[in-house]
Formats: C-alpha cells, sequence, structure tokens
C-alpha cells in the first residue's frame, strides 16, 4: 500500500518556507501528543539547518480521546491563523505542553501574551467552521495513512522511519540530492 | 489468509468477561476485523487508539469495527478502559489463536496474530483484506478505501 499524501498542500495549508523549496515536510500533529512535543525542536533544528530548501507544513490530526485538550488545541491555533499568528500560537502550545495536562485550557492567555485581538480570539474559537478545518485535516491524514502522531511526508509520501533529527535530517539530503 | 470474495468464518469470542459477540449475530452490518498482536503497545496513537478516532467514519458506511488478538478478556477489559476504547476487542484466547488461524493470520513463532485487516460486506463476504508489515501500523486509509469501493458498488 502506497501512502501518499492527499489532498496535496495548497492554499488552506499552513506553511512555513518558500513555496517553491525542492523539499516539503508535513506534519500531522497533535498538540498533547507528548511524541509530537519532543518533535518540534528536531522540525526547528532541521527547518534552520536546511534554510531554503525546506518548506515545512502542519496539519491537525488530534487524536480526542487519548488527548482531551488536543482538539482544542487545533482549534486555538487556528484561531490564532485568523489574526495571522498560527505559527505563533503553534510555537507557545509545543513550548508549553505540560500546561495541558490540567483541566484549565490555557490558549486564551497564550492569545493574551502573543498581543492577539482577545476578543475576537474567543469568538473565533466557537466558530464551528474551524472545528470543520481541524476535522477535515484529521480527515485528510486518514486518507493519506497518518497512522499516529507525528506522522510525516516527506515530498506527498509518507514516512515511516525514525524522525530522530540526524535520521530525519539525513533522508531529507537524500531525498534533496536526488532531486 | 482470506481473500476477496472468501466468506468470513463465524466465531463466538469473548469480548468482556460476561460478553460474547457472535460474528453472524451482525449480519446486515459490514464489519471490520481488525487482528493485531498484542494489548499495550507503547506508542501513543497506536492502531487500537487511531481506530477509535474513527468510529464515527465507520458508522457512516454501517460498519462495525472489531479489534482481535490473543489477549485475554481480563486483559482487554483494562486495555480498553486505558485507553477509553469505544469498540469491542475480542479474546482469541481459548483454543489460542483459533479465530486467527481460521483467517490465516496467526503468527505461530511469536503466538500472536499478525496485523491483518479484513473489511466484509452486510453478507459477511470478505471484500478486502491486507496484511500490514511487522511492527508497522497499517493507518486506516485501506479499511476507508474499501467501505466507499463498496459504497459505490452496491451488493446486487
Amino acid at each position: 500500500m502506497a501512502h501518499k499524501l492527499r489532498p496535496m498542500v495548497s492554499g488552506n495549508d499552513h506553511i512555513q518556507g518558500l513555496a517553491g523549496a525542492p523539499l516539503e515536510l508535513v506534519e500531522y500533529g497533535d498538540y498533547q501528543c507528548p511524541h509530537c512535543g519532543r518533535a518540534y525542536p528536531i522540525i526547528k533544528r532541521i527547518q534552520e539547518e536546511m534554510g531554503k530548501d525546506l518548506k515545512f507544513v502542519f496539519r491537525n490530526f488530534p487524536l480526542s480521546e487519548a488527548h482531551p485538550q488536543a482538539f482544542p488545541a487545533a482549534v486555538a491555533a487556528e484561531a490564532a491563523a485568523r489574526q495571522g499568528a498560527f505559527w505563533a500560537m503553534h510555537d507557545i502550545i509545543f513550548e508549553n505542553q505540560e500546561l495541558l495536562e490540567s483541566e484549565e485550557m490555557p490558549f486564551v492567555e497564550f492569545a493574551q501574551k502573543l498581543g492577539l485581538d482577545i476578543q475576537k480570539f474567543e469568538q473565533d474559537l466557537e466558530d464551528p467552521k474551524l472545528a470543520e478545518k481541524v476535522d477535515d485535516d484529521f480527515t485528510s491524514g486518514v486518507r493519506s495513512g497518518v497512522n499516529g502522531t507525528p506522522g510525516f511526508f516527506i515530498n506527498g509520501n509518507r514516512y515511516d522511519g525514525s524522525w530522530e533529527e540526524n535520521v530525519l535530517l539525513a533522508q531529507l539530503k537524500a531525498v534533496l540530492a536526488k532531486g | 489468509m482470506l481473500q476477496k470474495g472468501d466468506a468470513a468464518p463465524d466465531f463466538t469470542l469473548y469480548t468482556t468477561p460476561d460478553q460474547t459477540i457472535r460474528l453472524n449475530e451482525l449480519a446486515g452490518k459490514k464489519v471490520i476485523l481488525a487482528f493485531y498482536p498484542a494489548d499495550w503497545s507503547p506508542v501513543c496513537g497506536d492502531q487500537m487508539a487511531l481506530y477509535n478516532e474513527m468510529l464515527k467514519y465507520f458508522q457512516k458506511y454501517n460498519a462495525q469495527i472489531l479489534g482481535i488478538s490473543v489477549d485475554s478478556k481480563w486483559c482487554h477489559m483494562a486495555f480498553s478502559e486505558a485507553r477509553k476504547l469505544h469498540f469491542p476487542l475480542l479474546a482469541d484466547f481459548e483454543p489460542k489463536g483459533a479465530v486467527a488461524r481460521s483467517y490465516g493470520v496467526y503468527d505461530a513463532k511469536e503466538g500472536e496474530c499478525q496485523r491483518a485487516l479484513f473489511v466484509m460486506d452486510e453478507h459477511h463476504i470478505i471484500q478486502w483484506s491486507y496484511l500490514s508489515p511487522v511492527g508497522i501500523n497499517p493507518g486506516a486509509d485501506g479499511i476507508l478505501d474499501a467501505l466507499e469501493e463498496m459504497a459505490n458498488s452496491p451488493v446486487s
């Protein structure tokens, strides 16, 4: 079974890096998944190392039964995106992932720290369109063959190898060299 | 391993300490049978956790998912509770692996079920089957593709 990213990356996605970059790394992630939390700084370092050659895309894959705050966190990042702060929210959530283990949701506090318009942010959190966007991401992940989090795709193909920094970096460089 | 077009062998297995499930009692429903090696795999978002998130997708296709391993009913109960699973896990426990053998997916060396998926129609004729490489969670895209294909080509 070949596992291909579907749909392909488009303007609906959250993308870091140049549109024309030869390498495209897509992560299906869950904000409350400890493995995704561990992958977060690894991806940052890999982005730094690969520079202009790499574009990075994050899609939501909240495992809501296992992680009750994963879905609300995904919606919070989408709400922040409406104020141009998707990546800022994405980063602050992963950098404070332990706060998701408490009963209280920390997202409004994060939004305040990021200087977002809180009234708008809170309104957007309630917008069913954002929950739909997160659901659509999840569905696309399932259709693409995501089998756990974090789930990675390199240039549209599911990557089943280790995402330890040196291994993932070597893989990206190998794909780049192949052209 | 049973293939497309084969009739799915009937079975009755424990799902909780005082409850059994018989395949034939699910007549009129599509059934997804997911054989897996063991409860308590150490990763989050493992195979059963993934299916647990997908129950509404399966329902849409009138499909019931059943997990099946050689773990005992007590083990399944603890695992289900710990992972908050909302679908049955079946204990292919006594005689050990008998159902897995009847589907051709028993690993006698390890004494466990292989990681194998079967999707059957409402008449319990197998429409899709897949054996996953050891250690690789097959995900759910193959299951959804099979359900979708069945929905697009109704049984005559």
